[in-house]
């Protein structure tokens, strides 16, 4: 094997890829939000059988949670605007993701929330708390806590998904790693140096995640 | 010394016999062609939509009705020899065809070894777009969203004349370049003739039409060095059928588009 590696052909393109970079971050945080606040909706609504809300979430996370990322992206770029739904790249990819993100935490959340001891609720009930105030204060904190494990590898997975926006000329990292990839010719070292970049990204949104949920929710928890 | 001398001759002679041979078949292929009543053209068979196999097992395509314009235009029958685009030139230089019609394109490599008629068929990338939007030159794309595959041909020599706000939008494949051109996505797109001439046959979504060529490399006839009387006579036939309309129908027929004036 006499393939000589050239890394200084990927560094070239380093502006693409920090560029790429805070693309796909950026995508991950508006995903991740929106999509999370799908997520409680959906828990709520299916986990106290809030009709006919139950049954809608029901129906979207099924078709969300059977059906590729892949596809569901195409179908909202290139088949929405048959319908005179016309969202340009980055539109359809948030979309995508928050929706995609918005089925799986629907139900890793309905899994917290139905965890919660009856107990805990009749007592707040007890203590002329409303519904709104149950929820919010009694049930929804602890159940957050209790998954927030599974919902930081949820948004791992779809920063990791997120690469798929590539395909609809979503300029984000995997964007970048095919643009460099076409004009050095450089596989080996244009997706090594991406693949790394890719491993750093998924620690570091891990952290802030786990970071955010510390903060976030369990402070409120007092 | 003198059994050398024998074999030297001998072999000298069997060179210059062979050499004249060759020269004989090839000194005048017109006058040979209309001796024996039939042209012999080299046509592509695997390559839509220049030439393919048709529904009926016949060759069928634009390069084999320009092969059947000229042997009208000759008053010879031809003979349709189907051939690949790595034995299109062989069978030219080894005398088994008289005419390669088989969207050859010209390059100095060739051009060594074959002789080119004037250009029969338009073959080129360039940015393809709807009819209502006005564009004449890679400037005028300033401020418009333009799809394109990403590494190819036209990816590469249009983002070197792009205009620094025209938006380009690469994607994965031709199949998604022209998918996000149909559905609305990008205004116009970078692709090549024949591409944009099966979309327009197979859907009616939305028409490409050419804007302006960002790498031209048509097509032309090949001929065998030496017959100058057959590359003037498929020249002055070329001419005859570009100016009667002939060959814009079959360039209206096979890539749904007029001929380029300019070709």
């Amino acid at each position: 094997m006499a393939y000589t590696f050239d890394f200084a052909s990927v560094l070239e393109y380093s502006d693409a890829l920090l560029a790429g970079t805070v693309k796909t971050l950026a995508l991950t945080a508006v995903g991740t939000v929106f999509g999370l606040g799908i997520g409680i909706l959906g828990a709520v609504s299916r986990a106290w059988k809030l009709s006919p809300f139950d049954r809608i979430f029901a129906v979207y996370v099924e078709l969300i949670r059977n059906t590729p990322f892949l596809v569901q992206l195409f179908f909202i770029f290139f088949g929405l605007p048959a319908l005179g739904l016309q969202l340009n790249e980055w539109q359809a990819a948030i979309l995508a993701m928050v929706i995609n993100l918005g089925a799986y935490s629907t139900e890793i959340i309905r899994s917290g929330i139905e965890a919660t001891p009856r107990g805990q609720i009749e007592a707040a009930e007890s203590l002329a708390m409303t519904r709104s105030q149950v929820f919010r204060h009694v049930v929804l904190p602890p159940a957050l806590l209790k998954v927030w494990p599974s919902i930081c590898s949820q948004v791992v997975i779809v920063m990791l998904g997120s690469s798929v926006c590539s395909q609809i000329a979503a300029e984000e990292l995997t964007f970048a790693a095919n643009f460099i990839q076409s004009r050095n010719f450089r596989a080996f070292e244009t997706y090594f140096v991406v693949t790394a970049m890719y491993f750093l990204l998924a620690i570091a949104v891990r952290q802030a995640m786990v970071q955010a949920g510390q903060r976030l929710i369990a402070r409120r928890k007092k | 010394m003198n059994k050398r001398h024998f074999l030297r001759s001998l072999i000298a002679t069997a060179l210059l016999g062979t050499a004249g041979l060759s020269l004989h078949a090839h000194a005048d292929a017109l006058a040979n062609a209309e001796k024996a009543g039939t042209i012999r053209i080299a046509v592509p068979q695997d390559f839509p939509p220049f030439g393919t196999v048709g529904p009926d097992l016949k060759p069928r395509g634009y390069d084999i009705d320009v092969a059947n314009l000229i042997g009208r235009e000759l008053k010879l029958k031809v003979e349709i020899i189907p051939v690949s685009s790595t034995n299109r030139i062989p069978y030219l230089t080894t005398g088994k065809a008289d005419l390669v019609i088989s969207s050859l394109g010209k390059n100095p490599d060739r051009e060594k070894v074959i002789d080119f008629s004037v250009a029969y068929a338009p073959f080129f990338n360039g940015i393809f777009g709807p009819s209502d939007i006005a564009i004449k030159t890679a400037a005028d794309t300033a401020g418009k969203t333009v799809g394109v595959t990403r590494g190819s041909v036209e990816d590469l020599e249009y983002s070197k004349i792009a205009p620094a706000n025209a938006t380009i939008k690469r994607f994965e494949d031709n199949n998604s370049t022209i998918s996000a051109y149909l559905s609305g996505q990008v205004q116009l797109v970078a692709t090549g003739n024949v591409v944009a001439a099966a979309v327009n046959e197979r859907t009616k979504i939305r028409r490409l039409d050419t804007k302006f060529l960002i790498k031209n490399s048509p097509c032309y006839v090949g001929v065998n060095k030496g017959e100058a009387a057959l590359l003037a006579k498929v020249n002055e036939v070329v001419g005859k059928l570009k100016k009667s309309g002939e060959l814009n129908q079959v360039s209206q027929r096979w890539l749904q588009a007029p001929l380029p004036a300019d070709l």
